[in-house]
């Protein structure tokens, strides 16, 4: 039965049913019901929720449970992220999985606690030192919240990599009806014994490190991380089309924005303008190929890149179609959010 | 389908009315969403959310025209009555509202919410609301929404039949207004 779920609330269930046992976090606005959340429902399970000191503690605490092995994840918002950026990369460069959060909120700076989607770059480029990816979700509903938060450690665990998932504060808030998927039998998580330093190796020592001082050494690493990303990319980038056979006019947005889209997609229809929608649900790999196919119909006209932020995703979308087709932005920031009229608006007045 | 916009004084059961609408919606097996305000504009007392449901799937949770605005204070009525739809409708708490909206487009109802329901429930202004808005969705039944008032009070079963008293006298008012 589907019941009533806070996007926060929904994917700190989600993480619980997906046999995440360990959260380590510490509060802010607008992502504090995964924690609070969490902090009961963890101890309920077995498992542990730890309130670190500081970002950069919680994000070391996650480096060092996923280096024994264990299912864990933070959450925080964009300023929390920024902090934890420097663990990322470690975790990334010790080639750990687990799973990170960021409802993101308006930037730069401390900026304002409303929606905000000024964080792809950060999320998508690597926002720590180093060549690096971690693989980002972009979902759109509560319940995809939930689907995307479900799998998304078997993702980490398959490929050991951080897996990314970013909402914003108008998903975090919201409600809607979703389903949580059935709690995960812990004997069916894979086997991590033959790498986490989980204390039963046989007397082999295990070391989990990033330190590579061997230009060699850490060149082949480098090299071996970007063929894992090459059958990430394979295997993994997800989008959806909506309307797009014969758009002339094709929105491309994700998150939140991407269901504003959907609604001004209806709008211009009933007006007898063809428009349509690609949505992203990978940021990281990136949907290129379905937006460089769209790009190649002769019924396109232009693409109008919708963003919560001064414009970040449109470079994506630019290379992507690379030349074959203008490509516009529409952007609200600041933590203001754009009403599908607005949408309407500037498809037909083109401002 | 219908689109709501709730907003008065934090404390007034802004949030707890959309939640009833939205769980209404599920028990009725329709599509909702619930966006409640955060953050600086709850500051200074108002709080607000939008309220969406609907048969087919919910694009946008964010409402540019609304269809029902319900108004617990004054400052939600002048912040939010141009943001009605034309013909649309304008429900205020007479109790706290004295004053009349400027629209001319809009039906528009003045009903003592708190007065109605302290007669049965000093608590139950949000669940009267509730009550009052069934006979003009059409679509939601008393029978989804008693289901819906039986979850959320599931740990508090004591308030239950009261509350649906409350709700039951809603509909009655709101009948009784639309004949």
């Amino acid at each position: 039965m589907k019941k009533l779920w806070k996007g926060n609330e929904a994917i700190a269930e989600a993480a619980v049913a997906a046999g995440c046992r360990y959260f380590f976090g510490y509060p802010i606005t607008p992502q504090n019901e995964i924690p609070e959340y969490l902090s009961w429902r963890l101890p309920e399970v077995g498992g542990a929720f730890i309130q670190a000191e500081s970002e950069v503690s919680a994000i070391n605490m996650v480096y060092g449970a996923a280096g024994a092995g264990a299912r864990c994840m933070t959450s925080s918002s964009s300023p929390g992220i920024s902090l934890k950026q420097e663990g990322i990369s470690y975790i990334a460069g010790a080639e750990l999985p687990c799973v990170i959060v960021n409802i993101m909120r308006s930037g730069p700076g401390l900026g304002g606690i409303q929606p905000a989607q000024g964080d792809y770059f950060q999320a998508t480029k690597g926002g720590g030192h180093g060549d690096y990816h971690p693989i980002v979700y972009a979902p759109c509903s509560i319940q995809e919240f939930v689907d995307i938060t479900y799998s998304a450690f078997d993702i980490a665990d398959k490929y050991r990599t951080p897996v990314m998932i970013i909402g914003d504060g108008m998903l975090g808030q919201m409600m809607e009806p979703a389903e949580i998927p059935p709690m995960r039998d812990l004997s069916t998580l894979p086997d991590k014994n033959d790498w986490a330093a989980c204390g039963h190796s046989d007397g082999i020592p295990r070391i989990i490190n990033s330190l590579r001082i061997e230009a060699d050494e850490n060149e082949e690493f480098n090299l071996r991380l970007f063929e894992k990303y090459a059958v990430i990319a394979q295997n993994e980038t997800k989008h959806e089309y909506y309307e797009i056979d014969d758009a002339e006019i094709v929105f491309v947005a994700y998150g939140s924005v991407a269901r504003i889209c959907k609604a001004a997609v209806v709008e211009l229809r009933a007006n007898g303008i063809k428009a349509g929608l690609i949505r992203p649900i990978t940021l990281y790999p990136y949907p290129t190929d379905a937006v460089a196919e769209v790009a190649k119909k002769d019924c396109v006209k232009k693409f109008i890149t919708v963003e919560m932020s001064m414009g970040q995703m449109v470079e994506d979308v630019r290379l992507a179609v690379n030349g074959l087709k203008p490509v516009e932005f529409y952007g609200r920031c600041g933590g203001n959010v754009m009403m599908p009229a607005d949408l309407v608006k500037y498809v037909k007045e083109g401002k | 389908m219908q689109k709501l916009t709730i907003s008065g004084f934090g404390g007034q059961g802004v949030l707890s009315l959309g939640k009833f609408i939205s769980y209404s919606a599920i028990e009725q097996n329709l599509n909702t969403s619930w966006l409640p305000s955060y953050g600086p504009e709850m500051r200074g007392g108002t709080a607000n959310c939008s309220v969406i449901y609907s048969a087919e799937e919910i694009a946008a949770p964010v409402i540019d025209k609304a269809d029902i605005l319900i108004a617990f204070n004054e400052p939600s009525l002048d912040k939010f009555e141009n943001t009605v739809r034309e013909g649309g409708i304008i429900i205020v708490n007479s109790d706290i509202v004295k004053k009349e909206t400027t629209r001319k487009d809009v039906k528009f109802y003045q009903i003592p919410v708190d007065t109605l329901a302290s007669a049965i429930n000093k608590r139950g202004a949000n669940v009267y609301t509730l009550g009052l808005l069934l006979p003009i969705f059409g679509d939601i039944s008393e029978e989804a929404a008693i289901h819906a008032v039986e979850h959320v009070f599931e740990s508090k079963p004591k308030v239950i039949p009261s509350n649906i008293e409350c709700l039951k006298a809603g509909i009655a008012y709101m009948k009784d207004l639309l004949k």
